[in-house]
């Protein structure tokens, strides 16, 4: 199972309270996540990448194992620790504002 | 008895304010969508417990919420706002082209017949309307396919479709306005659209009569004369008489501001009075803050150019707030009430048609909204 740890707002849309777990077929990338994530969820679909080009969305980035991988290819592999469930995949709200 | 319901998008969530129709007491609940900028929120006509609400962030985008329940709960809608065919381009502040990017809904506007039937004017300008509630979106493409749109432009709050106006009288006939683009209309339900914007004088073009890029902030108009709009403009407040064919300045006595007059943001008709008009006059386009510390709502009982202070209740001094374009409201109970939000949170009533004021709520986010629907 994948770990995914929402943003506060998110998980509010999505109705959750904690972190979201998911299966996932390998590979296990940024897109077969996100795309496990709101086919659970569909709601989210827009909030954390475009709906037309399924970029990221600007002040959205992506952690895991103490890394950004906000700038990785959405197919690249991430991290073992992730696809064995054992660290999660972060999805952040960007640090912005006063 | 009669009741109001006042529906109130902030910057930090949306607040609904009910009372009954002495329009003295109110409840207050919210914050709804804690956190979320709630662009515009705005009931059915047709049934006053669908409300439709614009829920956007610079984070996480576009929400649409539809609640059945006159604002109990909420359920989240499609937010695929997805224009039709090649978007294309508009001009960028620099004048070279910018390809046209969905960026948030500004106005949601129930259709005057059917609870199922929205529009929603978008940014970058753009509008779309659903006819199963919410549960998907079309663009009228008619609309950014007029001949001028690859000349439209943003104003400083970007490039937003902000007003949208069913005429109760021809249902085919929409009108719409954009910053800054200027005002359009469509006789067949728009499909097809023209610009409505002669009459209009703007020095911040290079052709202050241009038939396209005037900033215009609001249209007003009373169901009864549907011919008649009311318009404040970046500068100035006008009137059409010919459903916008052409338009006149009716800035009148409203307050000198270095050689000029009527800038504003907001506009309003009376419910029963269709020549009574409220604007809140502002401080040049770069102060964005009421006169002299000073916030008066000006009437007109003669349609323009003859304008009165409204003052009693407002605050009168050290007042540094701007009232934003969606953030005024008309309550239809036979004692007319007039309702507008501030940014610096203050949502103000009046039960006498502007005579008297009274703050509802003094402490909100800054508002972005205010609209009002009227229960039996």
């Amino acid at each position: 199972m994948i770990s995914v740890v929402l943003p506060a707002h998110l998980r509010t849309i999505a109705g959750v309270s904690g972190d979201v777990q998911l299966d996932v077929a390998p590979p296990v990338t940024q897109r077969s996540v996100l795309d496990a994530l709101e086919a659970r969820y569909p709601v989210l679909r827009g909030t954390i990448r475009d709906h037309v080009t399924q970029e990221r969305r600007a002040f959205v980035r992506f952690f895991a194992c103490q890394e950004d991988l906000s700038h990785e290819s959405p197919d690249a592999p991430l991290p073992d620790a992730v696809a064995s469930g054992a660290e999660p995949f972060m999805i952040v709200g960007a640090i912005a504002g006063g | 008895m009669s009741k109001v319901r006042v529906l109130v998008g902030t910057r930090k969530g949306a607040f609904i304010l009910e009372s009954d129709g002495k329009r003295q007491k109110w409840d207050v609940s919210g914050p709804h969508f804690a956190g979320w900028e709630l662009y515009h929120l705005k009931g059915s006509p047709a049934d006053p417990n669908r409300l439709y609400a614009s829920q956007t962030s610079g984070w996480f985008g576009q929400m649409i919420q539809r609640s059945n329940d006159g604002g109990k709960t909420w359920e989240a809608m499609d937010n695929k706002f997805v224009y039709d065919g090649v978007p294309g381009t508009h001009q960028w502040y620099d004048g070279k082209p910018h390809p046209w990017e969905f960026k948030r809904v500004w106005h949601l506007e129930p259709s005057l017949t059917d609870p199922d039937k929205v529009y929603a004017g978008v940014e970058d300008a753009a509008l779309f309307h659903s006819t199963d509630g919410g549960k998907s979106w079309q663009e009228l493409p008619g609309l950014r396919g007029h001949g001028t749109g690859p000349r439209w432009q943003p104003g400083a709050g970007g490039m937003c479709l902000h007003t949208i106006l069913l005429d109760p009288s021809n249902h085919s006939r929409i009108y719409i306005a954009i910053s800054a683009a200027g005002a359009f209309r469509s006789d067949d339900a728009g499909v097809t659209w023209k610009a409505i914007n002669q009459g209009l004088r703007s020095e911040y073009i290079p052709d202050s009569t241009a038939e396209v890029g005037h900033c215009v902030h609001r249209i007003a108009q009373h169901k009864s004369r549907p011919n008649t709009l009311f318009m404040q403009k970046h500068w100035d407040v006008l009137r059409s008489d010919n459903a916008g064919d052409l338009w006149k300045e009716v800035n009148g006595n409203l307050p000198d501001d270095a050689g000029k007059r009527g800038f504003g943001f907001v506009i309003d008709v009376h419910a029963h009075e269709p020549e009574t008009i409220y604007v809140v006059p502002i401080k040049s386009d770069s102060q964005h803050f009421p006169h002299d510390g000073k916030l008066r709502v000006y009437r007109s009982k003669t349609g323009g150019n003859e304008w009165e202070p409204l003052t009693k209740g407002l605050p009168q001094q050290d007042c540094y707030v701007n009232v934003l374009r969606d953030a005024m409201a008309i309550d239809s109970l036979d004692s007319c009430g007039v309702y507008f939000g501030t940014t610096g949170g203050q949502v103000y009533s009046s039960a006498d048609a502007g005579d008297s004021w009274a703050p509802i709520v003094r402490d909100l986010p800054a508002v972005l909204s205010v609209e009002v629907q009227t229960l039996a």
